[in-house]
């Protein structure tokens, strides 16, 4: 305990760190992931490349993905970027299919009325298609938030500063209260941020709780 | 690029007792012995949980809160508690702690997701009910069980990777040592090996699952797709929440 009020003020600023490093790419490759899980939604041949193609990239083991970086994309092995682009491209990997499935289970008979009503393409696809997909949407960026947030204190072993600095450097001084003040961090922010997602996806789906409690009512 | 090609294709790194034929062997017995005692608690756990009910509420919980914990801190704890003379139990303990919990979800969900009125036809039938989980339950649970299996497997076969850090061999070796002396060709090269190892794995346990589909199953399939098309997303979707 006294590991921690010592080191507490570093706590925080690492936690902030470790946050930039697993949210920035979630960010990044919800954006992404967006459009290419609406191609793999519209056409077949698409679908039956990207869905394979981001099962193959999401077998890839962390630390093998972090390492292969350099030679890909030109960085140094110290550089942050690798973990980022890394976390990227799980994002990217465990989205498309969300999305992708999320838009196919959007119901006919609402698309078929908002072509009756004589919405273009993209007008429906961000006024009805993609708010309907929220939910789906809303779990796959909760397991990619946490499963980041997890694997970017693996990037410490090769050197690239997060909360799992705390966990490499009390294994070389063994020192357990930093260890475990590590691992609870880790975890406080998975859970922290989990939570927050939920609550978020809660708050601009009104019409699921509407529709619950309609329901619920009737049944009555 | 070709430092990694000239590493991967250097004689002298595919002999010896630190080559890589003894790292792939390594990194496989790892993860066998692992994943088996993991499938040995886990199987009959979730078999249980999911026929009777019972405490599914912790394997829910338990399955979820796994995924946030951090693999790296598990390792390093249970190594520096046990001691580096016994690295490799305390790794084969965290790695089973890292495989049990996608078993159980597959076991679980698999068997949650039999058909009541099968079991109920089981039931009528005169069967005891650990008859029905063995006979009826687990067959028919069998592709969501390996989709367990193999989540669990890649899992495992990923932490194997970090093992290297706390003093043990496999194929994370090569990504470590590498760092120590400052020789990317051998980092990329080891994780090229690695990435391979893990594709390859999956690839087969794959196929593994498709060929589990219980016959009986894979005729009602084939006939409900015949007379309704829209049928096939819902068992992908079923089988990716594994």
């Amino acid at each position: 305990m006294t590991w921690v009020s010592d080191h507490f003020g570093q706590l925080l600023q690492v936690s902030g760190q470790h946050l930039v490093l697993a949210l920035l790419p979630v960010l990044i490759g919800f954006v992404l992931s967006v459009p290419l899980g609406w191609v793999a939604h519209r056409w077949r041949l698409a679908r039956t490349i990207l869905i394979p193609l981001s099962g193959l990239l999401y077998t890839i083991p962390s630390l093998a993905l972090f390492v292969v970086m350099p030679a890909l994309i030109g960085t140094r092995i110290l550089d942050p970027l690798n973990v980022q682009v890394a976390l990227t491209i799980y994002t990217i990997a465990l989205l498309v299919r969300s999305v992708a499935d999320a838009l196919d289970a959007v119901p006919g008979h609402v698309v078929a009325a908002a072509n009756a009503m004589g919405f273009g393409q993209l007008r429906r696809f961000f006024t009805v298609d993609l708010p309907l997909s929220v939910p789906v949407l809303t779990a796959g960026v909760r397991v990619a938030a946490v499963t980041n947030i997890s694997l970017a204190s693996i990037g410490a072993i090769i050197g690239v500063e997060s909360l799992g600095s705390f966990l490499t450097e009390g294994f070389n001084r063994t020192n357990y209260p930093e260890i475990i003040a590590g691992i609870v961090a880790i975890l406080v922010l998975a859970l922290v941020v989990d939570a927050l997602l939920l609550l978020v996806g809660k708050l601009i789906t009104p019409w699921t709780r509407a529709t619950r409690g309609a329901s619920k009512g009737a049944s009555a | 690029m070709n430092a990694i090609w000239a590493w991967l294709t250097d004689p002298l790194n595919w002999s010896g007792y630190a080559g890589i034929p003894v790292r792939i062997g390594e990194h496989l017995t790892y993860t066998a012995i692992a994943v088996l005692i993991a499938a040995v608690i886990a199987l009959p756990l979730g078999l249980y949980v999911g026929h009777t009910g019972r405490g599914s509420f912790v394997v829910v919980g338990v399955v979820n809160s796994f995924r946030a914990l951090p693999e790296l801190g598990l390792l390093i704890l249970l190594v520096l508690v046990m001691g580096v003379a016994l690295a490799l139990q305390a790794v084969t303990i965290a790695l089973v702690a890292l495989a049990i919990p996608p078993l159980l979800a597959g076991t679980y969900s698999g068997v949650r997701n039999v058909d009541p009125e099968v079991v109920d036809a089981a039931r009528g039938m005169g069967m005891s009910e650990l008859k029905i989980a063995l006979t009826v339950e687990l067959p028919i649970a069998l592709p969501l069980i390996i989709g367990g299996l193999r989540a669990a497997t890649l899992q495992v076969i990923a932490t194997a990777t970090i093992a290297a850090y706390v003093t043990l061999g496999g194929l994370g070796r090569f990504i470590l040592d590498g760092l120590a002396f400052h020789d990317y060709a051998s980092m990329a090269g080891g994780a090229v090996l690695i990435a391979a190892l893990a594709i390859v794995v999956e690839a087969i346990l794959t196929v593994v699952q498709r060929l589990a589909v219980s016959p009986g199953l894979r005729t009602a399939r084939t006939r409900r797709r015949a007379t309704r098309a829209s049928s096939e997303p819902v068992a992908e979707a079923a089988g990716a929440q594994a």
